[in-house]
């Protein structure tokens, strides 16, 4: 799935007006940053909900949103198609929260109406009784954890996600799926797991944004959008990583010392 | 959210005790209720400042803004005519129902604690139906959308531009859901194209849904840099003693206020000019080891006008995020706000949720040190920009 002649790495932020509550931005700028460390061009495309989405990118990210919004959101991607081609077209889907709901068969909707949602992942939700509001951590399903791992430097390895999750959806997951994780700690899909994938989409209900806790998932995306894997990187992220999982599971507190700033070269 | 003493507990005793209290202690006061997610407790001050030669008012200074604070704030001060309450957001509709005010003061609504907030159209939406109900003159900010269709359902408006630096919770109209369109488009993702330069405007901001034609009301009032215009086209400068565009909005606003109140329009401004810090905000620490400045930033908005009033660069600034029960459990904003504005100055990362933040400095490309304590800043002139309980924390530290 790879790039066009350009070898450029497209990202497209699928409709930050509706669906960017939860500091959704930092999972685009996270991947456009990972990717430019390993040498690979990026450019980013935000797509606002009164513009068409462009059938030509490489990962399409879907953040999280208020109900209304998603609803909107799911109305005017259905309406649009876009989003739709550019998955048939092999293209790597990113679905957060509200996001990942969408990606799904149909969702609960602002008054509890069942709403279609795009029909890429076999999952349908619909509305809990109570709403998980929290730090929650994951253990990625051996397969994605295999894929991760395999490119992962030994130090930067990691089975686990943390992340903050803040939803009142239950979600059901169908045969054409597998869960992304088992929660540790938190409600995620409501099941003792959390988030779906199939194939090149993958949704989770944990923000943070999740991305920036996570990068080998960061890197997971980039590594499925580029067809190869990437050399690792060293970043803070790997550290919050750490440090969260530490904070949520109780382990004793990461030592935090005193550090030089990182030499860093500023971004464009 | 606590008060100077125990005044607040005394005041949680007594709604207890008499739930009807607030509105006992309102009857015959001429009521002022103020409600914002940014800039509440200023402009509260402000009003309240103005008030000082009528005699005062008895008004909730130290941000205690739901009832029992407000319940405190009139207790305290039981003959004064007038009282300035500042109010939470969520509790808007009950003040109002319980204070019965003459004048609501609605400023701007926009991200905070997501994790234990309602929705904000939701919210405004509770706003809306409580103005429609109470008979309440609002005194109401007409570039933000969200405050517009909620103060629009009251029975008489003053509508006021006093400016909107955070957008990205009204692009969606409020009233049916339909895009809204602004006369200059802002860039959604930072370091990928150039931010668009001057997106702010006081005046001629306006904005309109495509779809139902929900549009910004026409102003009575104006900010117009540091002038306010009044209706009558007089032309007031603000010379303030508070710094940054934030507080002009806010100053603005007030004044407005006051015009409601009959009230001279100069010497509200003297009073005005005298406010220098606000309940700790703004205030300058010096002591012979320390020459910090303290800003007090809970939500992306506020970053925003934070970073506005920095010393220029290479001033030294700190950010310091907590993440306890005032701050909200949840960073995630921390990636809504563009930290750009830092690069070229020493920035100093600190507070419980350091990582959070050099992870966030870091992908904006500026450079940072991660430091543990307040004590491991450079003393000399540093402006410190922290969220509600690191911000105590630091005004503990330096006395």
């Amino acid at each position: 799935m790879s790039a066009d002649a350009s070898n450029e790495l497209r990202l497209v932020w699928v409709y930050p007006d509706l669906l960017s509550t939860y500091g959704d931005q930092g999972n685009v700028i996270m991947l456009a940053r990972r990717a430019e460390l390993r040498g690979i061009a990026t450019t980013v495309v935000s797509v606002r909900s009164d513009q068409p989405v462009p059938t030509g990118g490489d990962v399409y990210l879907l953040g999280g949103g208020e109900d209304r919004p998603q609803v909107l959101a799911a109305r005017r991607l259905r309406a649009d198609g876009g989003l739709s081609r550019a998955a048939e077209a092999g293209a790597v889907l990113f679905g957060v929260c509200a996001g990942y709901q969408l990606m799904g068969e149909e969702f609960a909707g602002d008054e509890g109406q069942r709403v279609a949602g795009l029909g890429l992942l076999d999952v349908r939700s619909e509305r809990g009784e109570r709403r998980a509001v929290g730090e929650i951590a994951t253990r990625l399903v051996p397969d994605i954890a295999g894929e991760i791992v395999e490119y992962q430097a030994p130090a930067a390895a990691t089975r686990s996600l943390t992340g903050f999750e803040n939803h009142q959806g239950l979600t059901h997951r169908g045969p054409g799926v597998r869960p992304l994780a088992h929660t540790l700690t938190g409600i995620g899909n409501g099941d003792g797991t959390d988030g779906a994938y199939h194939d090149h989409f993958i949704g989770t209900y944990l923000h943070g944004p999740v991305l920036a806790r996570n990068p080998a998932l960061a890197d997971h995306l980039l590594t499925l959008a580029v067809g190869h894997s990437l050399p690792p990187v060293a970043s803070w992220a790997d550290r919050l990583h750490q440090e969260r999982l530490n904070a949520v599971l109780g382990r004793a507190d990461h030592h935090l010392a005193r550090h030089k700033p990182s030499v860093m070269s500023p971004q464009r | 959210m606590a008060g100077r003493d125990g005044s607040v507990i005394g005041g949680r005793v007594a709604l207890a005790l008499a739930p009807g209290l607030l509105t006992e202690l309102t009857a015959g006061r001429r009521v002022v209720v103020v409600s914002a997610t940014n800039g509440k407790t200023t402009t509260t001050r402000l009003i309240s400042a103005a008030l000082r030669d009528q005699g005062g008012a008895a008004t909730n200074a130290y941000g205690a803004n739901m009832p029992a604070g407000h319940a405190a704030a009139l207790v305290d001060d039981i003959r004064a005519e007038y009282a300035v309450l500042e109010c939470d957001e969520k509790y808007l509709p009950a003040t109002l129902e319980q204070t019965r005010p003459g004048v609501a003061v609605l400023m701007n609504l926009s991200r905070d604690q997501m994790d234990r907030a309602a929705e904000l159209r939701l919210l405004a939406g509770r706003w809306r139906e409580a103005l429609a109900r109470s008979g309440v003159h609002a005194v109401a900010n007409c570039d933000d959308p969200l405050v517009v269709w909620a103060a629009s359902s009251a029975a008489s408006v003053t509508w006021i531009a006093c400016g909107q630096y955070w957008r990205e919770d009204s692009w969606s109209c409020p009233r049916c859901g339909g895009p809204v369109d602004r006369p200059v488009r802002d860039e959604h993702v930072e370091g990928v194209r150039e931010p668009s330069p001057g997106t702010w405007s006081p005046d001629g901001a306006g904005w309109a849904c495509r779809e139902c034609g929900f549009a910004r009301p026409e102003p009575q009032w104006r900010l117009d840099g540091d002038r306010v215009i009044a209706p009558d086209g007089g032309s007031h400068e603000l010379s303030l003693g508070l710094p940054g565009r934030a507080n002009r909005s806010n100053a603005a606003i007030a004044l407005a206020v006051c015009a409601r109140l009959g009230l001279a329009l100069e010497p509200a401004l003297a009073r005005f000019a005298e406010i220098t810090s606000v309940a700790g905000r703004y205030l300058t620490v010096e002591d012979g080891r320390w020459s910090m400045r303290l800003l007090l930033a809970k939500n992306p908005a506020g970053w925003l006008e934070a970073f506005d009033v920095l010393r220029p660069a290479p001033s030294p600034v700190a950010l310091s995020i907590n993440a306890r029960g005032p701050d909200g459990a949840d960073t995630s904003w921390l990636w809504d706000v563009d930290y750009r504005a830092l690069r070229g100055r020493p920035v100093y990362a600190l507070g419980e949720r350091r990582l959070d933040l050099a992870v966030r400095l870091e992908a904006a490309g500026v450079d940072f040190e991660v430091v543990e304590n307040t004590g491991d800043l450079p003393s000399d002139r540093i402006d410190v920009i922290a969220n509600y309980t690191a911000f105590q924390e630091i005004r503990r530290y330096v006395g």
